[in-house]
């Protein structure tokens, strides 16, 4: 299991490298004016090598990739070239805002998912059909028709949840429960609907499997067979697109950020792109794909509990 | 070989035959149809529906309401047509599905295609990479990206429709691989026809209903991803779209809501449309849906009956007139088990004997009440120690399975759950009525009894650690722990080694001695029925055709086919080549 983790990490490592590399190859190397953007268009031609010069820009694309990396391991992520701003003190402001509505979002997709999913697969005939239906229905609507509907609903219609704005967990828990629960169940609703069929499909088969009817034949209770045996066995592949749901369901964060007016990565990121605020962008991507490293090895460690052939692997 | 006779051997491809045409029965697959095809119309008509340019505005008109002349659906707050507006996004998210979809396809089929054909280090690398892509956050980096694209929305689809195309892939890849396996089987590589050829004609025509279906899921995703993006303020405002029309409707919400319902609704029923398409194309190219077993059967019926037959009150087990159905998927009846009657006394060993498919198992199964949700299940009388069995609910099977009846199967390693350890499943049959100190002492004490060596190291032996038949010796101990009155077991020894089948055979008879118990013996060996059986029933299509005494049967059997049976142990092989008898064997 030791081995299996290292290498995984040892290939995250890897994802990590090219990822940035090519982000950096694409964005740097693109010839975005940066210089002239921050000076605006009546700057004078020698002012803008000037600043050029002084950012780096002059340099090597593979020059300026290398001074970036060095100095990321060292926690430095460059500065805003339009605020000054650190920005790796810009992506820890904003980042309990996004995770607050993922990890809350991916909560609620996992308890939905499997309690949808446990119950059409055991249930099955018309509940199954319904629930079927259901769960395309929502995943056919786009996200951010979803959210508006959402915010519609609840917040402008029934009034019982703020529309907008953040309220940190620290000043108070049940403020920021209410101002990202909504955000959160959008996300989790259009990840429910591949998550919970995949539950309910495993599901099925590991019931019609054969040590399922041997721990009945000892008298076991139906509960344990279907939840602690059954459920467990089905745990693996769903935990896959568990994990590809998460990736997901964080880059449509992007987009619900924006509709209820949470300060997270999604205004960031449109800002940095928008302006071509370099050092902002790669501060993202970096970001992003640390994330997805985090979350495989995550899957992979929960992976080798519930399906003990994994842990030699 | 020819191409074409290579085709024909394909299996899938034919089936596919005529898929459009049910397509078109199903009302969900129409209804999308008729609306993408309505929503493409709109688009294409856009030059002549539209009153005027979607980006011109008139600040006349600005929030003009519904209905206004020449202005169908009202002007939005900077006095733009909203009709035009929605006929041009039409457009857009159309063309970015194209693109996205597009390049999802070409990209996933080509590298699918070569990977899967060269194999090896190609395979590997290309694979690798795929993988990265779907673990990759697509749109943190499609919207990175937005200035290197220069801003265009076709560009950002581009870039996405790379991402998309991952789906595509693995099924492209995996699909030359199955055909090129088989090619080699078929020796079609002698042909003049070259291999790439072959490969990419045979393969493209496979796969070519699954990739219409993830061409609509990827389109589909597409727009949503495009209008997502231009909701974002990622785009040209010269450029119409969903995505602009409900930002701009959002900040206008509370002056005027209904100019969100007209994006919003039209951008909801276009991605939509193309999921149940492809919702609806899946489900036609898909086989029957199998019922898979989930729960156990619900319990036994009484066969109504004007003259109630009485079982043996003081046998073990008394059955009198069993039947077993399952309905068909042409709503018919089939019965699988017709009219069975037999007891078994306390002690004694009953050998069930037959060929697959003949109703053994379904009778075994069906004392046991584990046969599938599905199954028509009645008797006249199934008495257990006197007990009936008939009517009993979920609850009251469990408790006879739990205490009077255990069940040794066939294939001992797909009987024990991979996930817990040996000893966690069987502590489990105990719990309730010991303690867990002495549930654990109980279970190493009987799998020392079933002559497992390293009892405490089995006990914390995952199934994969052990062998075949470690895991059977383990099963049994799992089905004598309750020490039960009647012993049902399945073909026990067919799965194992020759050697280990003597082995099992000693210890079933020793622990039936020991335990006093009752055995029902399925098993289509009359070897073992010699070895170990006090009675024999033989079934044959559902019915037994003949029972009696082991020693009498085999003396003068007076069925033909029990003559036949008993003859055949002479050159009878004792493995089985035959497929092992399973529940889906009447199927």
């Amino acid at each position: 299991m030791v081995v299996f983790l290292a290498k995984r990490a040892g290939a995250g490592i890897v994802l990590v490298f090219v990822v940035t590399f090519l982000a950096f190859l694409l964005t740097y190397g693109a010839d975005i004016p940066v210089a002239r953007n921050i000076l605006g268009p009546s700057a004078a031609e020698s002012d803008v090598a000037l600043l050029e010069a002084r950012l780096g820009l002059d340099q090597p694309v593979l020059v300026q990739y290398w001074s970036w990396l060095t100095s990321a391991f060292g926690g430095d992520l460059g500065r805003s070239y339009f605020t000054s701003e650190p920005v790796s003190a810009a992506m820890a402001s904003r980042l309990p805002v996004t995770m607050s509505v993922v990890v809350v979002g991916c909560a609620l997709m996992l308890v939905i998912s499997c309690v949808l999913g446990v119950w059409s697969a055991v249930r099955g005939g018309w509940l199954d059909t319904v629930l079927q239906w259901v769960t395309t229905l929502t995943y056919v609507l786009p996200t951010i028709v979803l959210g508006i509907v959402m915010v519609f609903v609840f917040a402008i219609w029934l009034r019982v949840l703020p529309a907008i704005g953040y309220t940190s967990l620290t000043e108070s828990p049940g403020l920021w429960l209410a101002s990202v629960i909504l955000p959160a169940l959008v996300l989790a609703i259009h990840g429910v609907a591949g998550l919970a069929a995949q539950v309910r499909g495993s599901l099925v088969d590991e019931l019609g499997k054969e040590y399922v009817r041997t721990l009945r034949s000892r008298g076991l209770s139906e509960p344990s067979i279907v939840l602690k045996h059954a459920l467990r066995n089905a745990a693996s592949p769903a935990l896959t697109v568990f994990s590809i749901q998460f990736i997901t369901l964080f880059g449509s964060s992007l987009f619900i950020e924006k509709i209820f007016a949470l300060p997270g990565y999604g205004t960031y990121t449109y800002n940095s792109v928008v302006q071509g605020d370099l050092p902002a962008m790669m501060g993202v991507t970096l970001f992003s794909v640390l994330l997805v490293v985090v979350i495989n090895l995550l899957v992979d460690i929960a992976n080798g509990w519930v399906n003990p052939k994994a842990r030699v692997a | 070989m020819s191409g074409d006779q290579l085709q024909s051997q394909i299996g899938p491809v034919r089936r596919r035959r005529g898929s459009f045409r049910r397509l078109l029965r199903k009302p969900v697959g129409v209804g999308a149809l008729v609306v993408l095809l309505a929503l493409v119309a709109l688009g294409l008509l856009e030059p002549v529906l539209a009153a005027r340019s979607p980006v011109a505005s008139d600040l006349a008109y600005t929030n003009t309401p519904v209905g206004t002349s020449g202005w169908l659906l009202g002007g939005d707050q900077f006095g733009r047509d909203i009709w035009s507006r929605i006929l041009g996004s039409i457009n857009v998210s159309l063309i970015s599905a194209l693109i996205g979809a597009g390049v999802g396809m070409i990209v996933g089929t080509v590298c699918g295609l070569i990977a899967g054909y060269v194999g090896r280090r190609t395979d590997a690398i290309t694979s690798w990479v795929f993988n990265l892509l779907i673990a990759f956050p697509a749109l943190v980096l499609v919207i990175v990206l937005y200035p290197v694209v220069g801003g265009t929305y076709q560009g950002m689809m581009a870039i996405f429709g790379i991402f998309l195309s991952t789906g595509i892939f693995r099924l492209v890849r995996n699909m030359v691989i199955i055909v090129r396996n088989e090619l080699y089987v078929d020796a079609a590589r002698v042909s003049g026809l070259s291999d790439l050829r072959i490969v990419g004609r045979h393969v493209l025509f496979a796969v070519r209903g699954p990739i219409i279906i993830a061409s609509a899921f990827l389109a589909s995703s597409a727009i949503g991803v495009q209008a997502g993006l231009a909701f974002l303020g990622l785009g040209s405002t010269q450029v119409p779209s969903f995505g602009a029309m409900i930002n701009d409707a959002f900040l206008n919400l509370y002056r005027d809501p209904l100019q969100l319902v007209w994006p919003a609704g039209f951008l909801a029923v276009l991605a939509g449309a193309l999921v149940l398409l492809g919702n609806a194309y899946r489900d036609v190219l898909a086989a029957p849906q199998t019922v898979a077993r989930r729960q156990p059967a619900k319990a036994v019926r009484s066969t109504p009956n004007t003259a109630p037959v009485v079982g043996d009150h003081d046998a073990l087990l008394s059955v009198r007139d069993l039947r077993v159905a399952y309905p068909m998927v042409d709503g018919s009846r089939r019965e699988v088990v017709r009219g069975v009657s037999f007891d078994i006394r306390p002690g004694e060993i009953l050998g069930l004997v037959g060929e697959s498919g003949s109703g053994k198992s379904q009778t075994a199964f069906s004392v046991l009440g584990l046969l599938p949700r599905d199954a028509e299940v009645s008797a006249a009388a199934l008495l257990l120690q006197g007990r009936s069995l008939t009517g009993l609910d979920r609850n009251g099977m469990r408790a006879v399975r739990r205490d009077l009846v255990s069940y040794i199967p066939q294939e001992p390693m797909a009987n024990l759950d991979p996930a817990f350890t040996v000893g966690s499943q069987l502590v489990e049959g105990l719990r309730g009525r010991f303690s867990k100190q002495d549930a654990v002492t109980a279970v190493k004490r009987i799998l020392a009894r079933v002559g497992i060596p390293e009892p405490d190291r089995t006990f914390d032996s995952y199934p994969y650690q052990i062998s075949g038949g470690m895991a059977q010796r383990v099963l049994i101990a799992g089905a004598v722990l309750a020490t039960p009155k009647l012993l049902i077991a399945d073909e026990p020894t067919t799965a194992l080694d020759v050697t280990v089948q003597a082995e099992i055979l000693d210890l079933l008879r020793d622990l039936q001695t020991e335990y006093g118990m009752g055995v029902l013996l399925v098993t289509h060996n009359f070897g073992v029925v010699a070895d170990l059986c006090d009675r024999v029933a033989v079934m044959r299509d559902g019915e037994l055709v003949e029972q009696g005494d082991v020693a009498q049967i085999f003396r003068d059997a007076e069925h033909p086919y029990t003559r036949e049976l008993v003859g055949s142990i002479l050159d009878e092989d004792t493995v089985r080549d035959d497929v092992p008898a399973q529940v889906e064997e009447h199927r």
